[in-house]
């Protein structure tokens, strides 16, 4: 019975206002279900007496966050700036790289294949050689960030610049237009929602970076944070830190998905 | 003569006539493949006259696009003497404007700007460009239309707004590959009779690839029937039929004795489609 209700309301042509409905369905179905869960493991936690040390409750959690709020906010604030900071580097080295590869066959040829080749080195791996080389700083940090940040972007731009339908390409050639023409009026804004793809994913990928580079030496950041509080049996800072570290990913793959739609507001919307 | 790699010999024509504006003569086109050469067009000679009505009718194969992307000078003859306006071409000429069957407009430009594209690209004043553009919009029926984007259109206006960047810059050679083949049949028909009425206020010569005979012998004033493997031409009917051209004249006998002979040229030897 509910399930052939469930199909009656996918099947209805009339659409806008039943899919902005079954939209803010689905957000309030998942946020009770996220509710839910939350209820469901504080009650798990104290049913079981399980301590603090080795899972904390969602209540513990939030006391965590409330007492250790300066040193959140300032461990936040490095994590925060080393993610910006690698992911900026990447957009400024791979879009240019990537106009480069589309121009030249020479370089499609020559450098493309190497980066292919070079994104299947696990970045966590190179980390520790970073530490080695450019010592404990923000530094080896920022080039983590960039590493995993750069291969999605040049990969993405590069796919989009080239994403320029055949008779387009035709008419352009047939005006007789400049390569920078062709990339001004045609090939960049063919490329825009491709960068942008290209940039969620990498936005992801950068806070982990960040926390990859925290791991292996530094002395501050949230992955630092979670290092040190771990091994101090501080379960609940370790938790709260994780905590900020989620809100940080969301809220940046947001921002990304916010300037795409002012950006590119032809942009097909999945 | 002319292996790959040899330039196509320049032969001066017998009787080039000032009203000649296209002249093709022993054209081949060969693609290289992994199975080998494949001969495209072979030994194609055509003479376009200006301000001509020239439809080029086939089935898949039969090279009509490539002919066109030659004539556009979008890829070159690999034998052969392709004149336009009496001389060999070495890059696009700068007066041709080109309709595809699909529209390809920018979705990021509203359509004022869409048809304003060949404008900038040549560097045409833009106040002259957008008079000439709004004029254009006008004729095919969009105006009140030119702060729309594409994906707000249907897909024949579309074609219309693709139809009216290709007239922007006043080519004197309009270039159309099936530019309906990818509408309902009224709308076909409809921007059909469109096309004519521009073309009548408007003289250029118009080069019309269609794989619909019916089409090919209402518009043009000569349809050039081709066949393929290889890809040549068969035919060349003079259609005769009086313009302005009325959907009546589908019944003429004058109209059913160009289609039976274009017909019989371009399924010798196939299975007639019945399209």
């Amino acid at each position: 019975m509910r399930a052939d209700r469930v199909s009656e309301t996918i099947e209805a042509p009339d659409e806008a206002a039943e899919k902005a409905g079954s939209s803010a369905a689905a957000i309030l179905g998942a946020a009770l279900t996220f509710i839910g869960l939350v209820a469901l493991w504080e009650l798990l936690v104290h049913a079981f007496n399980i301590p603090a040390w080795l899972l904390p409750a969602p209540s513990a959690i939030i006391l965590a966050l409330a007492e250790w709020r300066d040193e959140l906010v300032r461990h936040s604030l490095v994590t925060l700036y080393e993610t910006l900071l690698g992911f900026a580097l990447a957009i400024v080295i791979s879009i240019p790289l990537a106009v480069a590869v589309v121009h030249s066959p020479i370089l499609r040829n020559t450098i493309y294949p190497i980066l292919l080749a070079f994104q299947s080195v696990p970045k966590v791996a190179i980390a520790p050689l970073l530490t080695l080389w450019i010592g404990f700083g923000m530094l080896p940090k920022i080039v983590v960030v960039f590493l995993v940040c750069f291969f999605p972007i040049v990969v993405a731009t590069a796919t989009g610049l080239s994403a320029v339908p055949e008779p387009l390409m035709e008419l352009i050639r047939s005006l007789s237009a400049s390569t920078t023409q062709t990339f001004i009026k045609v090939r960049f804004p063919t490329a825009m929602p491709h960068i942008f793809v290209g940039l969620k994913i990498a936005i992801t990928f950068a806070v982990i970076g960040a926390v990859i580079g925290e791991f292996v030496g530094s002395e501050d950041g949230l992955g630092y944070l979670i290092l040190v509080s771990t091994s101090q049996s501080r379960t609940p800072l370790a938790f709260a830190s994780l905590v900020l570290l989620t809100a940080m990913s969301i809220v940046l793959y947001y921002g990304i998905a916010f300037i795409e739609r002012i950006a590119v507001p032809w942009a097909p919307r999945g | 003569m002319g292996g790959p790699g040899t330039a196509p010999r320049l032969r001066l024509p017998r009787n080039v006539s000032v009203m000649d504006k296209i002249r093709i003569e022993a054209l081949d086109k060969t693609y290289a493949s992994k199975h080998g050469r494949i001969t495209a067009l072979a030994q194609v000679d055509l003479t376009i006259r200006h301000n001509e009505f020239v439809t080029l009718v086939g089935p898949s194969g039969c090279g009509k696009s490539t002919l066109l992307k030659l004539i556009g000078a979008l890829i070159r003859p690999s034998r052969g003497v392709l004149l336009y306006d009496g001389a060999v071409l070495t890059r696009p000429p700068r007066d041709v404007g080109i309709v595809f069957q699909e529209p390809v407009l920018l979705q990021w430009r509203n359509v004022l700007d869409n048809v304003l594209l060949p404008a900038e690209i040549l560097g045409l004043d833009k106040a002259k460009a957008k008079t000439r553009a709004m004029h254009l919009l006008d004729l095919v029926g969009l105006s009140g239309f030119e702060r729309r984007f594409p994906r707000e259109l249907s897909g024949g206006m579309q074609q219309r707004v693709s139809i009216c960047r290709a007239l922007i810059h006043n080519p004197s050679v309009l270039l159309m590959d099936e530019p309906f083949a990818a509408l309902d049949a009224m709308t076909r028909e409809e921007l059909g009779f469109e096309l004519m009425r521009i073309w009548d206020t408007d003289k250029k010569t118009v080069i019309f690839v269609t794989h619909n005979i019916t089409e090919a012998i209402l518009l043009a004033d000569r349809v050039v029937a081709m066949s393929p493997r290889p890809g040549r031409i068969a035919k060349i009917v003079d259609v005769g039929l009086p313009r302005p051209r009325t959907i009546g004249m589908e019944f003429s006998p004058q109209f059913k004795s160009c289609s039976d002979q274009i017909r019989a040229v371009i399924y010798h030897g196939e299975k007639a489609d019945m399209r």
